[in-house]
């Protein structure tokens, strides 16, 4: 029998690019097919083909053996192949009923919406597929992992037997990707199909059946998660020996740089969202604070460096108070702070790459004379920055806007790291980046640490907390629960933690007896 | 993301980059967009027109010629009417009376003349939007830039017109300041809107002036409101004699406009402005001042406004009347808009949009072409450029692989 879909040598060329290389792929019914590689490695390139949002310049696609041509979303959704997005097409005011009904109107007496019997059927499908959503919520009021199940109903209302998830997981917390995984099962389960797009390792491994890695626009190979290790699917991916694991020598503690007594910080409906928080830093250790997503360590760090002035409490860099001190003079002591969203904190979109990278130090001697900017030495910088810290750039003068997150990240680090510091508050270093350049931003604050600075990182993933940290403080509802030694923490104690649950004497044995090896993901 | 991956790109030859480099660049679309729009704007001369429908009455063919004779009608008498009569210009040249010359030559120079408060306004009007603020009050800071010039300009007497020439422009700039520094510093301190507030500030502005033209600067020997005449020594220097008006504003405004290209992108507070505007986050991250930046840029953008209703004293009526500015500070917005908020660019919309206004006078008075049809022309000129898919799908021009230079504003919500 012929596969339920299959792609023959599609090619897509782009000027100077070739997207897509000849590629082959088959879906059968009732799998789970996840398409793995980096960014930029063509994947969503072959879905917006397949989904019909571009033409490919060679290759056929094949529905159940026979040649379709899809030059737009709507043929597409004839076929039966449906698009969940990366980034969400809903409509924030509107409710789920009307954002699914958008394009394929329910109608009664002629022209009027038919809300209630639209409703029903998204009902029907939400139990149908346990999506647990509210088919008259309004968008805006739902959280993330619910809009995205508002967004599986839209195919499932179009009756799409292909669904195509691209990039699902990165928006989400570790529950609701869990939650995403058991409906992705359930979904194939009752005779759907899916092709999971996504350059996270540990989930291809969870919950794919085929794994197809691509790698500059090309297929290198088709497995499946028993037949190989994350290792082996890093290496395909990346093209070369990845190192998962991070080398890191033995701690060498100095001086505290960072103290942090009794911080308590109000939210914006000032509740204390940081509550009593009392932590040091010391010169050349990794502090990791680990804790699910809104647990405080935003306005955590926010207050740290200057952006959010606290309550109550005192915090202190290099035996200075620096409570309530602007975020220039925090900088000026030798703070670094890579931010939580780079493209809102951390970067001006619409500036060049060189602009980008003397945002926090145009002012100084080296690259102005105090009111006129040296464009030469901001430019020479830059050269010199995209050279060190290898950013895939075509040129200094590019907007930072048309660079990929890895690179954007790397436009931060590079120049975070360029000038003498000695504390690094680094929040969500990794989050939405691929492999290689984790590993690269991984090694890059192992050798700041080594190097004598004091290293802040706070992250929601566990693994990359557990891998860096040389202590780990837990925080859960703006408090810090526990502070232990990386060799007491397995990911098992600060999952736990994580999760407001103190684990029993047995457990702490357990991770302090036997210290778990742990794969990066 | 590997190395041999770029060197297998093909180098595309120079022919093709400047092919790409052509179709992509955001230029191209403004100035097709402007053709377009002269085309549009002839179209609806013609159909406009009675006699478009008489001679369509008789054939097709003869309303056809018909329409294409107003649409060139127009056009001819906007050319006219804002560069010069070709034919009087040169028999005047040949016939080499001094004052026929001028008289030749006027079109030209008052188009330059109008160019001048357009160029000082969007001027204004670029500086906010490149640090994030719509000034919609230019209007208002240019009829308070007047009244604060012209006092300068009668009140003190006895000056060196070096000394009272830069006094009077500061006095002007220093009233719009004032008017740009409220809502700057509402803005900055309580988040309240701008936009919202710079509406409000034209009203109080354009009362604030008729009170002071009956009261306190009122000329005691006029019966109607107005201010006294300017002192001779404050007035610009006009280049030519009469009727031509040409003076020393033009080239004030253009050295102002050089002066903020160099402000905006030479300098580091030029910088701190336009890191603000685009990404006030970032700019707070990075350690910037975003409420001074905010209130200097308000404040700056103000000054200027209040330099093109100095200039309008000085430079063209010598004192103060009700309702001297015709909405100056409203087309202002347009052609910052059409000058993609670049001094530069907005110096050239600003030549735009003066030889418009001035030759649609001509136009209407010639062609007996209404010179409503000017603002129809350049509003078809802004949604093009507002919608630059329009033009880009009537040339078959390629969508841009980068962001265009776009201006961020903030939302109603203050994000």
């Amino acid at each position: 029998m012929a596969p339920l879909l299959e792609l023959r040598g599609i090619t897509k060329r782009f000027p100077g690019v070739l997207a897509n290389d000849h590629i082959d792929l088959t879906l059968e019914k009732g799998e789970i097919h996840a398409l793995l590689g980096e960014n930029g490695a063509g994947k969503t390139t072959l879905m917006n083909i397949l989904y019909g949002l571009y033409d490919p310049d060679e290759g056929d696609i094949l529905v159940n053996g026979e040649k379709v041509s899809i030059s737009n979303p709507t043929d597409a959704i004839k076929a039966g192949i449906g698009m969940v997005h990366q980034h969400f097409m809903l409509i924030p005011v509107f409710t789920v009923t009307e954002n699914v009904m958008l394009g394929e109107e329910v109608v009664k007496n002629g022209d009027f919406l038919d809300r209630a019997k639209a409703a029903e059927r998204i009902m029907e499908i939400s139990e149908q597929y346990k999506l647990d959503v509210d088919p008259n919520a309004l968008v805006e009021d739902m959280p993330v992992g619910i809009q995205q199940r508002a967004e599986i109903i839209k195919l499932l209302f179009r009756d799409a037997d292909i669904l195509i998830l691209d990039e699902p997981t990165a928006v989400l917390t570790p529950q609701e990707v869990e939650e995403l995984f058991n409906i992705l099962r359930l979904l194939v389960d009752k005779g759907k199909s899916i092709i999971f797009i996504t350059h996270k390792l540990a989930e291809v491994m969870r919950c794919a059946d085929r794994i197809t890695v691509i790698r500059n626009g090309k297929v290198i190979g088709t497995t499946t998660p028993k037949q190989s290790s994350t290792n082996d699917l890093a290496n395909m991916m990346v093209g070369r020996e990845v190192d998962l694991q991070v080398e890191k020598n033995a701690v060498k503690k100095g001086d505290v740089v960072l103290s942090v007594n009794n911080l308590k910080i109000p939210d914006q409906s000032n509740n204390l969202c940081v509550n009593n928080v009392s932590f040091e830093v010391r010169a050349g250790e990794i502090l990791g604070i680990a804790g699910v997503q809104g647990n405080g360590q935003t306005e955590l760090v926010r207050s740290l460096t200057g952006l959010l002035p606290p309550l109550d409490g005192s915090i202190q860099i290099l035996g200075q108070d620096t409570t309530r001190s602007s975020p220039r003079k925090i900088t000026e002591l030798g703070s670094a702070h890579i931010p939580e969203d780079r493209q809102k904190d951390g970067l001006v979109l619409d500036f060049s790459v060189a602009d980008n990278l003397v945002l926090n130090t145009y002012y100084l001697p080296q690259f102005s004379n105090g009111i006129i900017a040296d464009e030469n030495k901001v430019l020479e910088n830059g050269k010199e920055l995209v050279k060190g810290f290898d950013i895939r750039t075509p040129g200094t003068t590019t907007k930072v806007s048309s660079l990929s997150g890895g690179n954007q990240q790397k436009v931060i680090v590079a120049r975070e790291f360029s000038r003498p510091i000695k504390l690094l508050i680094a929040s969500q270093p990794t989050r939405g980046l691929d492999v290689g350049s984790i590993e690269y931003i991984h090694q890059r604050l192992i050798e700041k640490r080594d190097e004598g600075t004091a290293v802040l990182i706070v992250s929601t993933e566990l693994d990359e907390i557990l891998q860096l940290a040389d202590r780990i403080a837990v925080i859960y509802r703006g408090e810090i629960i526990e502070v232990l030694d990386s060799d007491q923490a397995n990911k098992e104690v600060v999952g736990l933690l994580m999760a407001g649950i103190r684990p029993d004497e047995e457990t702490l044995k357990k991770a302090r007896a036997k210290k778990e090896k742990i794969i990066m993901t | 993301m590997t190395k041999e991956n770029q060197s297998e790109e093909k180098k595309p030859n120079s022919f093709q980059i400047f092919l790409e480099e052509l179709q992509h660049s955001p230029r191209v679309v403004t100035i097709l967009a402007i053709l377009t729009g002269i085309v549009l704007g002839g179209v609806l001369a013609a159909v406009t027109s009675l006699d478009f429908y008489a001679a369509f009455a008789i054939s097709p063919w003869e309303g056809i010629l018909t329409g294409l004779e107003i649409a060139w009608n127009t056009y001819a008498a906007l050319f006219t009417g804002s560069v010069g009569d070709i034919g009087r210009i040169s028999d005047a040249l040949a016939g080499g009376n001094e004052a026929e010359i001028r008289r030749a030559f006027f079109p030209f120079f008052e188009s330059l003349v109008q160019t001048v408060p357009y160029l000082f306004g969007g001027l204004a009007v670029a500086v906010g939007f490149r640090s994030g603020l719509f000034n919609i009050g230019v209007e208002g800071q240019i009829f308070i830039g007047a009244i604060t010039s012209v006092w300068a300009g009668y009140f003190f007497k006895g000056l060196s017109p070096i000394i009272h020439v830069p006094l009077t422009l500061f006095f002007g700039a220093l009233g719009g300041a004032l008017w740009g520094f409220i809502p700057g510093l509402l803005k900055a301190k309580t988040g309240a809107h701008e936009v919202i507030n710079t509406i409000m500030m034209n009203y109080v502005a354009f009362r604030l002036s008729e009170f002071m033209l009956r009261g306190p600067i009122k000329d005691p020997t006029e019966f109607t409101p107005k201010s006294p005449w300017i002192e001779d020594s404050a007035k610009f220097f006009r280049f030519f004699g009469d009727p031509i008006r040409f003076h020393l504003g033009f080239f004030v405004a253009l050295g102002i406009a050089f002066l903020m290209y160099w402000l905006l992108f030479k300098t580091t507070w030029g910088f701190e402005l336009r890191t603000v505007g685009s990404n006030p986050r970032a700019a707070r991250y990075a350690g910037m001042n975003n409420v001074a930046v905010t209130i200097i840029a308000m404040s700056l953008s103000g000054a200027l406004a209040g330099m093109a209703g100095a200039n309008e004293i000085m430079g063209v009526n010598f004192r103060l009347m009700p309702a001297f500015s015709s909405g100056y500070g409203f087309d202002s917005i347009a052609l910052a808009l059409l000058g993609k908020n670049h001094p530069f660019g907005v110096a050239l919309s600003a030549l735009l949009f003066g030889f418009l206004r001035n030759g649609a006078r001509q136009m209407q008075l010639r062609a007996g072409i209404p010179i409503d049809i000017i603002s129809i022309l350049q509003a078809i000129i802004l949604a093009f450029i507002a919608a630059p898919a329009i033009i880009r799908t009537i040339y078959r021009l390629k969508e841009p692989n980068y962001e265009e230079e776009g201006v961020k504003l903030t939302g109603w919500g203050g994000q």
